[in-house]
């Protein structure tokens, strides 16, 4: 444990306050390399657990290509937009928050990561918003489910129980199963994915106030590690969304 | 925050004396403690799941489903199946050995995560206690495999409950992995290089990447299926437009290469055993830490096989069959230079080679009957018979068993600091080797003829067989009960264990006490040999460049 | 490239730097939305949204999450994740995209 006391005596001597060596380890270097791989391990198994779902949507998506472009039809692109444009600028704001904490600007690092705060809280602001128009449209995929609104929508025709899809006709009652299909992976994707955002501001609000408490104190703090690996956690959250954008709100066109 | 007690005296500091009270093994970050922990567990859920394997053998002994009823008989095979693979195989050696000897065996304080081991050990207690509270309240039949569309849409009982307990158990194997991962990329002593590494380390490398591959994936799947149960969504019941066997492409995506996460570790622990009681370098090793690694890629690619007989396209079947065989190179590169190891070797019959041996022959008798399984034709007869059972048990029993006790006989010294009677725990590993081949081999000429598993009566003329079975399944059992007495009562009245008593290389052995230090070295060791060198007794495996404080006791190998 | 303003070798860059990549993210964000509303066939329109996905997620992951000034084993992480889902994707869909050539009806 020579090492360690070694380690924490020459950061001591710079005058700022040391990131803790774990007594595991035996250098700052090789603390933060394990921190950095674990995180890397984990965002893998995030990669991973998203992409089940994404498998799953990709097979219905081929099975039933025509009732999934009529049910994506009633989501607002608009939304889906503001929404990506929104994380897009959180996780600029984010990777300056890092930049802050690597070069101790404490002040700096508070600002940003208030900013990626304000719009992640933007982002479930307007998922609110959608969320509550499904509700209103009886798109909710249980046992209240409707497909009126997504036949609606799109203007279908509807004779004698089959509805018309240009290309195929299928039963109201097959038509309704594989829209509902669409609206659970939907609400099931973005649901998980808005709980990690949720779990993202909780996270970002506890670096905050460190941060702040940092800037107050003014003793620099050479552990960037923590904000680091958050920046992680918060990029891969947004790039889940970039591939839920296009693949629930804008399908690939027809 | 805890008492400190023999920190002087004649009694050294080790792992289980430097604290006592309850909360210190609680809330312990110590990697062996945590590993102890797991034991404790692992032990709980493998004498719950035997006990249920007791009652379906019991049934099975006659052919009329006298003993209970159908469903009872469903929930039974159930709660064995749950309990062993989740909660007993998958973490039996990773979490338990792995957790104590790995960070030894490469020159490590501790684990790269501490408090995320910790909590690893957490989420799998409340999984095991929430799955047992599910199986046990009202019961569960859907089978080990929750497949759908009768456990989304048709099953009653707590299925949800269950699948939050494995969901949790889940998470709680990925965190190892992770931890694993880390730790051998991170955490190796200077000069412990990739090919110095003990071959345990390498397979628990590969484990790990499956169980950070593998996992996530079933952990969604089956937070699909309690979903679907909730709120009646319908994507894995065909009657709302849902596929079912995606449910099986998901699920064996994970569930095969997690047969792997079974075998794997085994494989590790059998490299050391036949090494150190060969007294012999393991033969070709890096084919053995290669092909561990191909193992857990090419088990990626196999997930088709157990879905032969469903709706699965016959082409993706011809593709999953080809990839199968596939398999059966790296495990043969193992199995043959384990045996070109013994050869010519110095073998030592102490207890964890009596067990390693008994994996050797189960476990190929398990492999080669896989190929007849993983060749379609032959696939379409066996599949869901008796024969399959009698494949996996071989593998998953014969094989990740034999090696869990080999393990557990092989460490137990360094773990407590007892030696157990010799001559009982080879007569143990007899009873299991004996019992074992009893109880399963009849099952494959059972499966042969056609009988079909998880029903609970069967045709007079496979009675025999079946009796057979039954008899050799209680000789098995108490091939199992036995160590159990035999171990605790080395607590107490064991001989005391010297630090290396197989005479073994390595750091855990070498340089580590017999109990080990709370932080296994007190200074780094600086590895200069590779592994298993036992041809050259003389060399220590590791050097220490300054003299160690007079305070912590063992320690480096002197001169 | 790299804003050595202390000691450590962190992977802080210019502010530039993440300014230009959010601006490159947003020009292809307008892109993704306008080709979404162009009437292509399926195949293409799907091709062209995961490519400019995966263009996006790239960017993110190379300049925000730093794993273009990473290590090695870093760069095997990322990648690794990413590798075992296109083999999920790719054994999945050979079962289903082979699945109607089987000359057994209603299969």
């Amino acid at each position: 444990m020579v090492s360690v006391r070694e380690a924490e005596l020459h950061l001591i001597e710079h005058g700022r306050e040391v990131p803790h060596l774990g007594e595991q380890y035996e250098t700052i270097e090789q603390q933060n390399d394990a921190y950095t791989i674990g995180m890397w391990a984990f965002i893998v198994q995030e990669v991973l657990f998203f992409g089940g779902l994404f498998a799953s949507y990709a097979v219905y998506r081929f099975k039933y290509l025509y009732e999934f472009v009529a049910a994506h039809h009633t989501l607002s692109v608009v939304f889906g937009a503001l929404n990506t444009f929104v994380l897009l600028v959180s996780s600029y704001t984010m990777a300056r928050a890092v930049r802050a904490a690597m070069l101790q600007q404490h002040k700096t690092q508070f600002k940003y990561l208030l900013w990626t705060i304000f719009f992640a809280s933007i982002f479930m602001v307007n998922k609110y918003f959608e969320y509550s128009s499904k509700y209103h449209h009886q798109l909710i995929p249980n046992q209240s489910y409707s497909a009126e609104e997504v036949i609606h929508h799109n203007h279908l025709k509807v004779d004698n129980g089959m509805v018309d899809l240009g290309k195929r006709k299928v039963s109201l009652e097959e038509f309704t199963g594989r829209t509902k299909l669409f609206f659970s992976f939907y609400f099931i994707m973005t649901g998980l994915h808005g709980l990690h955002v949720l779990v993202g501001i909780i996270i970002l609000a506890i670096l905050a106030v460190r941060a702040y408490s940092d800037h107050i104190r003014r003793v620099p703090h050479a552990d960037y590690m923590p904000v680091e690996m958050v920046g992680l956690y918060w990029h891969f959250v947004d790039i889940v969304w970039i591939f839920l954008f296009p693949l629930l709100y804008l399908m690939g066109g027809q | 925050m805890a008492t400190i007690t023999a920190q002087t005296g004649t009694e050294r500091i080790n792992y289980l004396n430097v604290r006592t009270t309850v909360a210190s093994w609680l809330l312990t970050l110590d990697h062996k403690r945590i590993g102890i922990l797991y034991l404790l567990g692992i032990t709980l859920f493998f004498f719950l799941g035997s006990l249920a394997a007791a009652a379906i053998r019991l049934e099975l002994a006659t052919p009329k489903g006298d003993l209970m009823t159908s469903d009872t008989y469903n929930k039974m095979f159930t709660i064995h199946g749950v309990l062993m693979i989740f909660f007993f195989l998958i973490p039996s050696i990773p979490a338990s050995f792995g957790n104590f000897v790995l960070p030894m065996m490469i020159g490590a304080r501790d684990v790269a995560f501490p408090r995320l081991n910790l909590l690893s050990w957490y989420f799998y207690m409340i999984g095991g206690v929430l799955a047992t509270i599910a199986l046990l309240k009202g019961g569960i039949d859907t089978g080990w495999t929750f497949y759908t569309p009768y456990s989304s849409a048709f099953a009653k009982g707590e299925v949800s409950l269950a699948i939050v307990g494995v969901f949790l158990v889940g998470f709680s194997s990925i965190f190892t992995g992770i931890n694993f991962l880390v730790t051998i990329h991170k955490m190796r002593a200077p000069g412990m290089t990739w090919f110095r590494l003990p071959l345990f380390v390498w397979a628990m490398y590969a484990t790990s990447l499956i169980q950070v591959l593998g996992t996530p994936v079933v952990a969604i799947t089956l937070l699909l299926v309690a979903v679907e149960r909730t709120f009646g969504i319908g994507i894995f019941d065909p009657n709302r437009g849902g596929d079912p066997i995606l449910f099986q492409h998901l699920f064996w995506f994970y569930s095969h290469p997690a047969v792997y996460i079974m075998i794997l570790p085994g494989m590790g622990v059998i490299s050391e055993v036949i090494a150190t009681f060969s007294r012999r370098r393991v033969f070709g090793y890096h084919f053995v830490a290669f092909s561990s690694l191909a193992i857990a890629i090419i088990g990626f690619l196999v997930w088709g096989h157990h879905m032969f007989s469903t709706g699965q396209s016959i082409y993706a079947g011809i593709v999953f069959s080809f990839l199968t065989f596939l398999v059966a190179i790296p495990s043969a590169i193992k199995t043959f230079n384990w045996m070109a190891t013994i050869w010519k070797g110095r073998v030592h019959w102490e207890a964890p080679m009596i067990y390693a041996l008994g994996f050797l022959g189960l476990f190929v008798i398990g492999g080669l009957t896989g190929l007849h399984l993983a060749s379609l034709a032959t696939n379409v007869h066996l599949t869901d018979t008796y024969f399959v059972v009698a494949h996996f048990h071989y593998v998953m029993v014969g094989g990740a068993i034999m090696a869990y006790m080999a393990a557990l006989h092989y460490w137990w010294p360094k773990m407590t600091g007892r030696m157990y009677p010799q001559s009982w725990a080879k007569l143990a590993a007899l009873m299991v080797f004996v019992g074992f081949n009893l109880t399963f081999f009849p099952q494959f000429i059972l499966g042969y003829m056609g009988m079909p598993r998880r029903y609970h009566s069967y045709p007079e003329e496979w009675w025999a067989l079946n009796l057979l079975s039954s008899a050799g399944a209680s000789i098995l059992g108490l091939g199992y009960l036995l160590p159990a007495i035999y171990l605790v009562w080395s607590l107490k009245y064991g001989r005391i264990a010297e630090k290396n008593p197989w005479g073994a290389r390595g750091l855990e052995w070498e340089v580590v006490d017999t109990l080990p230090h709370p932080h296994n070295f007190e200074r780094t060791p600086i590895v200069t040999r590779p592994a298993y060198d036992y041809a050259h007794p003389e060399e220590p495996t590791a050097i220490f460049p300054a003299p160690r404080p007079a305070y912590v006791g063992g320690g480096g190998k002197d001169g | 490239m790299a804003a050595h303003s202390h000691e450590e070798h962190t992977h802080a860059q210019r502010v530039s730097f993440y300014a230009k990549t959010l601006w490159v993210l947003m020009v292809l964000l307008v892109v993704t939305v306008w080709a979404g509303f162009l009437k292509l066939p399926d195949w293409l329109g799907i091709a062209v949204a995961l490519t400019i996905a995966v263009t996006k997620a790239t960017i993110v992951i190379m300049n925000f999450m730093h794993v273009r000034f990473s290590s090695k084993l870093a760069w095997l992480f990322a990648g690794a994740g990413f590798f075992w889902l296109i083999i999920m994707f790719a054994f999945a869909f050979a079962d289903y995209a082979s699945r109607h050539w089987e000359p057994v009806q209603g299969w």
